[in-house]
């Protein structure tokens, strides 16, 4: 008998399974549950971009592309980053990613050795720190809080940096929380990096789903800032393209290059077919991306107010799209509410704790899902905490 | 207020406060908004698309093509009154066509009660030259709603995304 454990890589096995595992598979178990757990748009892509992909099968356009990707593709990025951030990027300085999830992996793979420390601020996306960790490096989290609307401060920063600091991950809008930074809280952590050399991973997958008025700004567009950045956007969330698997990085040359290294020998491109459908999301699908926002704008609302009315302190969002509710009022866990809601009302959301300790004591509730099927699960909520009470 | 508008057309339900929420609005002027439109006939009304096949199973649905020969003081507007009058009938419409001019949609418990409402009622009007009857065999959507469910949210609920 092989002895596996002797086999695999210590790294890979001390490798925490996502603590979210068990709950779901409790969630699997029950039959017609009202699930928002989800982080993937309802929407189809719309049918332009698919039309793109069916003409490029059509023509036969099955080959790899360059390893970097589409010449053309990367043109619309590099105008979409000088009309959207008046940030200039040459083609060379940007390349295609098999999602935002292989950006993350990569930047965090070229600037992460044994021993290096990589700062994160949490609650935030899972797949930061596991990555990390295989690539040798510390992860210091850096919890944020719901007082500061979840934004990361200076403060916070400047007292978690050590001489081993090599990277921040600046994930904003927010995945669970919802937060954004806005140009003055940007401003404030630049103000902090600008005398280290100290890069930051900016992950705006979220930059196009921002609410109320205010759009995304990226750091890169602080002084000083454009150097010490490496932005990783991709076509998942805006465009509502997930399954397409497409992101992009763009940063500084010297990076970006050796990041393009490490893409070559382990993915040598990215899906031709989702290139040519991307190229006209860059280019034609503004009108569209607004559209799906002001739908996701009109749950938003619903949402937040229906928490805070049913007594959960519901922070306002202003990015991606998720609230994220405090029930520490209910005296249950994250996990407690989570399991409990699931029984009694078969509705399923996510424990606030699997995004980091600090997400304890709330929960995760995902409205890429129709206003009806977010009515009919408030009301099972209302009617959760109504019993929860007696 | 044109979201107010697509809203309501989706789901007349939505109370005050709902829509006040989901548009951020105060729920004065969602009230307002709303009066406002019933007021001039934008809101022209409220129901419910019942799917009475349900209830009783011969119950049916047919659109009826009108030729209609207009003359002088009675023209499509005032046979389109007429005919609006007559309680089976859901639907009148006037259309651009080279083969009809008026589309009828009409209810009835059978095939055979709607041939005899079109033979009795409506071939007889002053001005109805010929009549066409196109039965519905199958509703699939109406308004936006489809009679069965079609598609299946086949996200993957369970993962971390």
């Amino acid at each position: 008998m092989i002895d596996y454990s002797k086999i695999l890589s210590e790294k890979v096995a001390d490798l925490k399974p996502s603590g979210i595992r068990k709950f779901f598979d409790l969630a699997a178990e029950v039959k017609d549950v009202i699930a928002l757990t989800i982080g993937e748009p309802d929407f189809k892509t719309p049918w332009h971009i698919r039309e793109a992909g069916i003409k490029s099968l059509e023509k036969g356009r099955t080959w790899y592309t360059a390893n970097a990707g589409l010449f053309e593709l990367r043109e619309e990025i590099s105008k979409y980053l000088k009309r959207r951030f008046s940030l200039e990027y040459d083609t060379k300085d940007i390349f295609v990613t098999v999602g935002g999830s292989e950006a993350i992996d990569l930047t965090i793979r070229a600037i992460i050795d044994d021993g290096d420390d990589m700062l994160l601020p949490i609650p935030s996306f899972v797949c930061y720190d596991p990555i990390c960790k295989l690539a040798g490096g510390n992860v210091v989290t850096i919890p944020t809080k719901r007082e500061n609307d979840f934004r990361l401060t200076a403060e916070e920063l400047r007292a978690a940096i050590t001489p081993k600091t090599k990277l921040l991950v600046l994930p904003f809008p927010n995945n669970p929380t919802g937060a954004v930074m806005r140009r003055e809280h940007l401003e404030e952590i630049a103000e902090v990096l600008r005398g280290t050399d100290i890069m930051v991973l900016s992950d705006e997958i979220y930059a196009e789903l921002t609410y109320g008025g205010e759009r995304h700004v990226s750091i890169a567009e602080i002084d000083g800032m454009k150097e010490r950045t490496i932005i990783v956007n991709g076509f998942s969330k805006a465009y509502a393209m997930t399954g397409w698997r497409l992101g992009y990085v763009a940063g500084p040359s010297p990076i970006i290059s050796q990041m393009l290294k490490i893409h070559q020998y382990a993915i040598m491109s990215s899906p031709t077919t989702s290139q040519y459908a991307a190229t006209v999301a860059m280019s034609d699908c503004d009108k569209e991306v607004e559209d799906m926002k002001q739908q996701y704008d009109m749950r938003r609302r619903y949402l937040v107010k229906a928490f805070n009315d049913m007594g959960l302190d519901c922070f306002t969002p202003e990015g991606a799209f998720y609230v994220f509710p405090c029930i520490k009022s209910t005296g249950l866990s994250s996990e407690e509410f989570c399991e409990k809601l699931l029984h009694s009302k078969k509705v399923a959301v996510v424990p606030g704790g699997a995004f980091g300790t600090s997400g304890e004591g709330f929960v995760r509730v995902s409205y890429s899902y129709s206003l009806e099927h977010l009515m009919e699960a408030v009301k099972r909520i209302g009617e959760f905490l109504e019993e929860l009470k007696k | 207020m044109d979201q107010l508008l697509k809203l309501l057309e989706q789901n007349a339900k939505l109370s005050t406060e709902q829509l006040s929420a989901i548009l951020g609005k105060s729920e004065e002027e969602i009230r307002k908004a709303v009066e406002e439109y019933e007021r001039t006939n934008v809101i022209v009304g409220y129901n419910a698309l019942v799917n009475w096949e349900k209830i009783n199973p011969n119950d049916c649905t047919a659109v009826i093509e009108l030729k209609v020969q207009p003359k002088r003081d009675h023209g499509y507007d005032e046979l389109a009154a007429e005919i609006m009058r007559l309680d089976e009938v859901q639907t009148v419409w006037l259309m651009s066509s080279s083969s009809y001019d008026l589309s009828v949609i009409v209810r009835g418990h059978s095939f055979r009660d709607i041939s005899m409402f079109v033979a009795k009622r409506l071939a007889t009007l002053e001005s109805v030259t010929s009549t066409a009857t196109n039965f519905v065999l199958k509703r699939y959507k109406e308004h936006f709603f489809p009679f069965e469910e079609i598609e299946k949210d086949e996200r993957r609920h369970l993962n971390i995304d």
